[in-house]
């Protein structure tokens, strides 16, 4: 094909990748921009995987669309029409993730989502989502709040898809867990400080305060609320697990409540439990490349991309040749009929109505206690 | 030497054939170059050749593109409908905004776009009925006569067609009456009030059609992403397209495209290549394009166009050359003749304060049709705030000033001028990138009235070959008819305060102010002028005269009036003030 | 509302339109020297606190690879217009300053960065490294093209700005930081708790206002600054040296903006882009102020600072709508108070 320049050629063959790849990836993270923190340790996992993705020589093909949909659309375009990937991995940003599920539908090219995607977008049969539903993270948080007679709730939450996100999954449990909830605050991402909606929170008096950030900008509500001597529950969400939070929250958040996957205590859990063998070969790879304590909820969400990959690939490689639509298609349907899947965060078993394919597994609920996540048993 | 006809017929041949040949990663490049070029040509009007500085217009494209989303997934409209919904909405708000804003002066105005622009994409952001943050998805396509455009290659000629239309249009309008109004909004503004212009006005107008086309290309971004989100709307991509308009070149509607071509591809490739080269520690893609940015910045501070009309010696073809223009066609003459003699201006106690300062106090005299009355005096004694205050420039403070019969007093100097009085200035005020030509030709903005629709289409073309025989002619007149094509940068200071005599001619006034026409002129060319002002006498026009030069001034008016600290000390015939010892001693001091 | 609900907002509003000020006030300073809209003084924030957090967790901070990569490029920028000019009697001066203070600096806080250093001289080196971004910055990416537009000296700031926080995200990650703060003082006034740390922010910001207030105008040196955006030419005929003014006013800036950091670091969370943010909060001020009035531009700042307070209480999802909104009838108000000739703007 009549393609780039010959300096294009010579780059890509100096980057050391097996030229013969016969599976070919696309990674879409948000590595730059708001989401950055997010996207960095995401694309990160991809750095560290095997050379081989069920049994195929395999290429990954990561790309940044600075948390920016329109990038992401654009990265999404390019990576299937000109470099003829087999499966799009991402974005890691809620808006990122769903306008790729368009063109994943429109090119029928199956998606695994590293973020939750919109409602409508999660009816779309190409796509896949790794990261547990936000009904059933925060599902262990109301479970909590029932048993320790938590009545009324406060919530302050990021403005954007993310605090949108796990309010309507706190609101989802509110009835049945017997909660009110009584305040429902804002704030952004960079913002320096959150005094008045915490002060508007204080004045309604509530028992629990649920904090709907991500990231280390996730901890500041929690900090302010403590320096206003606040000594009611704080539960935050799946979307703060990694060190840098703790770091950043210090003494201030001790006692602080989170679900996540089990992969964050993954030492803590017993033999039995079925995410703890990946979780541990996860652990070792990323922090062997990154450093002790770096594991975080979301390179684990990546590896978790892979191992469904991983199995589906094989499934599919025997049915047709990658590269192909054929493939694209035997890939989509591998994925859909993913069994017992035993990932870091979950165990997958999707099926032509589940995309997201986890259940009550994929969550527990820890607590921060001098500095590191514990398991609540 | 190429002519500019020549490079955009090949451009337009390059993106006919793109999407046959190019693989998808230059279709892409060339489609967002489209979409986001759109918006550009509007920020060139807006803020290159306007000089209003707006940050908001990623903010407009919002508009577009959730008006569109929403009634095409809710409420299941046709997209055509859509976006005839989504511009009217985007001009209802610009007007809106553009009434409360665009009074702001200098850094106040950029700030406040910045302002609401952010206040637009928050508010969209936070409206569930929106999508909140999540945004709506699902968008269909653009059906055109039954063909889906869907794919990046239909889009490709879908979005250029209309890049096309949207500068043919623009283009039309800025060399038509009211883009040479247009052109006098950055550094021209009182001279085109004094000319008859709105200036507000042209301003309000100008801001609504920025915020049109940016509309439009916010409604075919919507339709080609199929999904849409606030974060296109924010201050980060209203910053982005005006780095296209300034690096393209702001002052030229072939910059918009240039910009936006080149910002969009450097992106995609950095994206693409950079990571190879550096590995994947860190993404420095907006390093490197930040940086090479202000190393283009450098080397060309007026934008990219400019500096590629000069590498390839490329020629535009010229609007007004010689050969199109006839001088048989007429203008029509707009006021009627006066009878010599009739008062036409009259200053009844006129008086004026800045602050402490009484700059003008208690002045009153009259000018009348077919004479020369001479403004004198030393400096510093009113005599220029006198002849602002007459043309509405900055009005009195107390007193009456009349004109042909109506009170003048507090009207604006657009107004004025639509009555029959024209100027020059003191410190000449012309647009220097334009032609001797089109300088003078702004003169007759008020004799004509093409607005903006036929101008954009091309339909005024026989109004404007009238307008430019007179504007020959009025060069004739003065002189300068050699030098018509020059640009008005280029001339002598002399010439161009000449210049300003024949757009003030072009007005067909009744009465002509001038300040200080003398200055700077050779003996020749003032001989010239005075035969000029002696002939203007005669056909019944009125003429206030601001001179330093007694020589000129003394054989060449009919009355005088003597300013000093503000106040009229004389008024008579040449002869009684030559021998006034109060005018002696206001100029020469006294002997005791 | 209470009494007490208020009065702990309007603290809140203070201590944050304090730093807004102090913002603001390094925003105006620039412009009024160089007629550059300085975008990226909240980027020196944010890269001030970051590198206070890198040398107390004893790591080297990142900030030094910027500043040896700016003294590269403006080195040999410097090397070559000497050399074009045929002055190369300057050539020791200019190196010592555009090199060898930088690279000693950079090579200095290396060699210091793993030892712990008392807290008042991390502040300093600190500052000193920020403040040496000021006039490198000014030399790579201003000075070729200071008599531009401001426009073009605006779209450059902009550019700058981006680069910036680019690589303040690979230099920093992605991730805050907070510093350990200065005085843990407490005092208690009525409802109010006042810490010491946020008194430091009031008194710094305060005495920077009055010093760059009466600096320029009542001082023949600050007046000169001023003269030389005004007219570049007339000024330098005066015997006015406008590359050093601008250089001066950088550093003045940058110091102004690492000051500003060190004080609002142990305050709350700094990320690599938090610069950005606060930034355009400063820069609605300085608007206010004119872009040449130090006290209105403080005022400036304490307003936005209590809209924000206040409006993060009442409807805190709309509250960058309320700030951005309320601002325009206050851009209304101080536009039509000024008078501006045609010759201000091109």
């Amino acid at each position: 094909m009549k393609r780039k320049s010959l300096i294009a050629l010579a780059l890509a063959s100096l980057v050391a990748m097996s030229v013969q790849a016969q599976v070919k990836v696309g990674i879409i993270t948000g590595a730059t921009g708001p989401g950055a923190s997010l996207g960095i340790p995401y694309k990160n996992t991809f750095t560290v995987l095997p050379k081989t993705l069920g049994g195929e020589a395999v290429q990954y093909i990561i790309m940044d669309d600075g948390t920016d949909p329109t990038n992401a659309v654009k990265h999404a375009r390019k990576l299937i029409s000109e470099d003829k990937v087999d499966l799009i991995i991402g974005s890691s940003s809620v808006p990122a993730a769903t306008s790729i599920t368009d063109i994943a539908s429109e090119l029928k090219t199956p998606q695994i989502a590293l973020s939750p995607v919109g409602p409508a977008a999660s009816k779309n049969p190409w796509v896949f989502t790794i990261p547990q539903p936000a009904a059933i993270m925060m599902g262990a948080v109301a479970d909590h709040m029932k048993v320790n007679n938590v009545k009324n709730v406060a919530y302050i939450g990021f403005s954007d898809a993310w605090g949108d996100l796990v309010l309507n999954g706190l609101k989802s449990h509110s009835d049945a867990a017997g909660i009110k909830i009584v305040a429902e605050e804002r704030y952004g991402r960079n913002d320096t400080s959150v005094a008045g909606q915490i002060l508007k929170i204080l004045s309604t008096n509530p028992d629990a305060v649920v904090v709907g950030g991500s990231g280390t900008p996730g901890a500041l509500p929690h900090v302010t609320l403590a320096e206003r001597g606040y000594k009611g529950k704080v539960y935050h969400n799946h979307g703060v697990i990694n060190k840098d939070f703790l770091r950043v929250g210090g003494k201030n958040i001790e006692g602080g409540f989170a679900p996540t996957g089990p992969v964050m205590v993954a030492e803590q859990l017993p033999d039995s439990n079925p995410t703890k063998k990946a979780s541990l070969e996860f652990t070792k790879a990323y922090e062997g490349a990154f450093g002790a304590g770096t594991r975080n909820a979301f390179a684990a969400y990546s590896y978790d991309a892979y191992l469904l990959a991983n199995s589906a690939v094989a499934e599919a490689a025997k049915k047709a040749k990658a590269g192909t639509p054929e493939f694209r298609q035997a890939l989509r349907d591998a994925l859909e009929r993913t069994k017992n899947v035993n990932g870091t965060h979950a165990v997958y078993n999707m099926t032509t109505t589940d995309h997201a394919g986890v259940d009550s597994r994929a969550r527990v609920l820890v607590v921060i206690e001098n500095g590191d996540w514990k398991l609540v048993k | 030497m190429i002519r500019s006809n020549y490079l955009y017929v090949f451009f337009a041949a390059f993106i006919a054939i793109a999407p046959v040949f190019f693989p998808e990663s230059v279709i892409t490049i060339v489609n967002y170059a489209g979409l986001f070029g759109l918006v550009s040509i509007g920020l060139i009007l807006l803020t290159g050749i306007g000089g209003m500085t707006s940050f908001g217009q990623a903010a407009f494209v919002g508009v577009g593109a959730y008006t569109s989303a929403y009634l095409c997934t809710v409420s299941q409209w046709s997209p055509w409908i859509a976006l005839l919904v989504g511009v009217a909405i985007a001009v209802l708000i610009a007007l809106i905004l553009g009434s409360l804003t665009l009074k702001l002066a200098g850094h106040y105005l950029p700030l406040s776009t910045i302002a609401w622009g952010l206040s637009l994409y928050y508010l969209a952001g936070n409206l569930q009925f929106l999508g909140g943050h999540s945004g709506i998805s699902a968008v269909p396509s653009i059906s055109f006569f039954g063909i889906a455009i869907d794919s990046g290659r239909s889009f490709t000629y879908f979005v250029w067609v209309s890049v096309g239309i949207a500068l043919w249009l623009s283009s039309n309008l800025l060399n038509s009456r009211e883009g040479r109004a247009i052109r006098c909004l950055k550094g021209g503004r009182t001279m085109a009030a004094a000319m008859g212009v709105n200036v507000p006005l042209v301003k309000l107008k100008v801001f609504v059609l920025a915020s049109v086309l940016a509309a439009v290309s916010g409604w075919m971004y919507v339709h080609f992403q199929r999904f849409v989100n606030p974060t296109p709307f924010g201050l980060n991509y209203g910053i982005e397209y005006l780095f296209m308009t300034v690096l393209g070149g702001a002052g030229f509607l072939p910059g918009a495209i240039l910009g936006s071509g080149i910002i969009t591809a450097l992106r995609e490739w950095l994206v693409e290549y950079l990571p190879a080269l550096v590995g994947q520690n860190g993404n420095y893609e907006t390093v490197v394009l930040a940086v090479l940015i202000i190393f283009i910045l450098h080397r060309a501070p007026d934008g990219l166009w400019p500096l590629l009309v000069k590498l390839l010696k490329i020629q535009e073809t010229s609007k007004f050359s010689e050969a199109n223009v006839s001088t048989d066609v007429l203008l029509e003459r707009k006021n009627a003749n006066h009878s010599s003699g009739e008062s036409l201006l009259v200053l009844e106690h006129v008086s004026k304060r800045f602050g402490g300062l009484l700059a003008v106090n208690d002045v009153s005299f009259k000018v009348k049709a077919g004479e020369i009355l001479g403004l004198i005096g030393p400096n510093g004694a009113g005599k220029s705030t006198t002849f602002n205050l007459l043309s509405g420039v900055n009005p009195a403070s107390t007193g009456k000033v009349t004109f042909l019969g109506q009170d003048i007093t507090n009207l604006q100097s657009y107004q004025v001028a639509k009555l029959g009085m024209s100027r020059t200035f003191q410190h000449v005020q012309l647009l220097p990138n334009l032609t001797v030509l089109e300088n003078v030709a702004i003169g007759a903005y008020l004799r004509c009235d093409a607005g903006y629709l036929k101008s954009m289409l091309h339909l005024e073309r026989d109004e404007e070959s009238r307008i430019i025989s007179e504007s020959i002619r009025m060069l004739k007149r003065v002189g300068l008819d050699k030098q018509a094509y020059t640009l008005a940068g280029n001339l002598s200071l002399g010439d161009q305060r000449i210049l300003e005599i024949a757009r003030a001619l072009c007005s067909d006034p009744v009465l002509l102010l001038l300040d200080e026409p003398a200055a700077g002129l050779r003996l020749k060319e003032k001989e010239e002028l005075a035969k000029l002002l002696q002939q203007l006498r005669k056909e019944g026009m009125g003429v206030l005269l601001v001179e330093h030069d007694m020589d000129f001034v003394m054989g060449l008016v009919d009355r005088i009036v003597v300013m000093e600290f503000g106040e009229k000390i004389a008024e008579g015939l040449p002869e009684e003030i030559q021998n006034n010892p109060v005018v002696l001693e206001a100029y020469l001091g006294s002997v005791d | 509302m209470d009494l007490t609900i208020a009065a702990l907002l309007t603290q809140d509003g203070v201590i944050t339109g304090a730093v807004y000020a102090l913002l603001a006030m390094g925003i105006v300073l620039v412009f009024s020297v160089t007629r550059v809209i300085f975008v990226p003084q909240g980027d020196y924030v944010a890269y001030a606190a970051l590198t206070m957090a890198a040398l107390q967790a004893g790591k080297t901070p990142g900030v030094i690879w910027l500043l040896l990569i700016l003294s590269g490029m403006a080195s040999l920028m410097e090397l070559s217009s000497l050399i074009r000019t045929k002055s190369t009697s300057k050539i020791p001066k200019a190196m010592g300053l555009y090199l060898g203070i930088p690279v000693l600096l950079a090579g200095a806080t290396y060699a210091l960065a793993s030892t712990a250093l008392p807290l008042f001289f991390q502040a300093v080196l600190t500052l000193t490294l920020v403040s040496c971004m000021g006039p490198l910055l000014y030399r790579v990416a201003y000075r070729p093209v200071a008599s531009a537009s401001v426009l073009v000296l605006l779209i450059i700031s902009v550019a700058v700005h981006l680069a910036i926080t680019g690589l303040g995200l690979i230099l920093f990650g992605a991730e805050g930081s907070r510093t350990t703060p200065y005085s843990d003082a407490r005092f208690s006034l009525g409802p109010l708790q006042i810490t010491g740390q946020s008194i430091c922010v009031l008194l710094a910001t305060g005495l920077a206002i009055v010093a760059l207030y009466f600096f320029f105008t009542h001082s023949i040196r600050g007046k000169a600054l001023q003269a030389t955006a005004v007219n570049r030419v007339g000024s330098q005929l005066m015997g006015i040296r406008s590359n050093e003014a601008g250089s001066l006013a950088f550093l003045l800036s940058a110091m102004i903006g690492a000051l500003s950091g060190l004080l609002i670091a142990p305050i709350t969370t700094i990320f690599y882009d938090t610069g950005f943010l606060i930034g355009l909060k400063g820069f609605v001020a300085a608007i206010v102020g004119g872009l040449f009035s130090y006290p209105l531009a403080a005022a400036g700042a304490l307003l936005v600072g209590l809209m924000e307070s206040f409006s993060s209480f009442w409807a805190s999802a709309f509250k960058e709508v309320f700030v951005f909104t309320l601002i325009l009838p206050v851009l209304l108000w101080r536009s039509l108070r000024t008078h501006h000739s045609e010759e201000d703007e091109e």
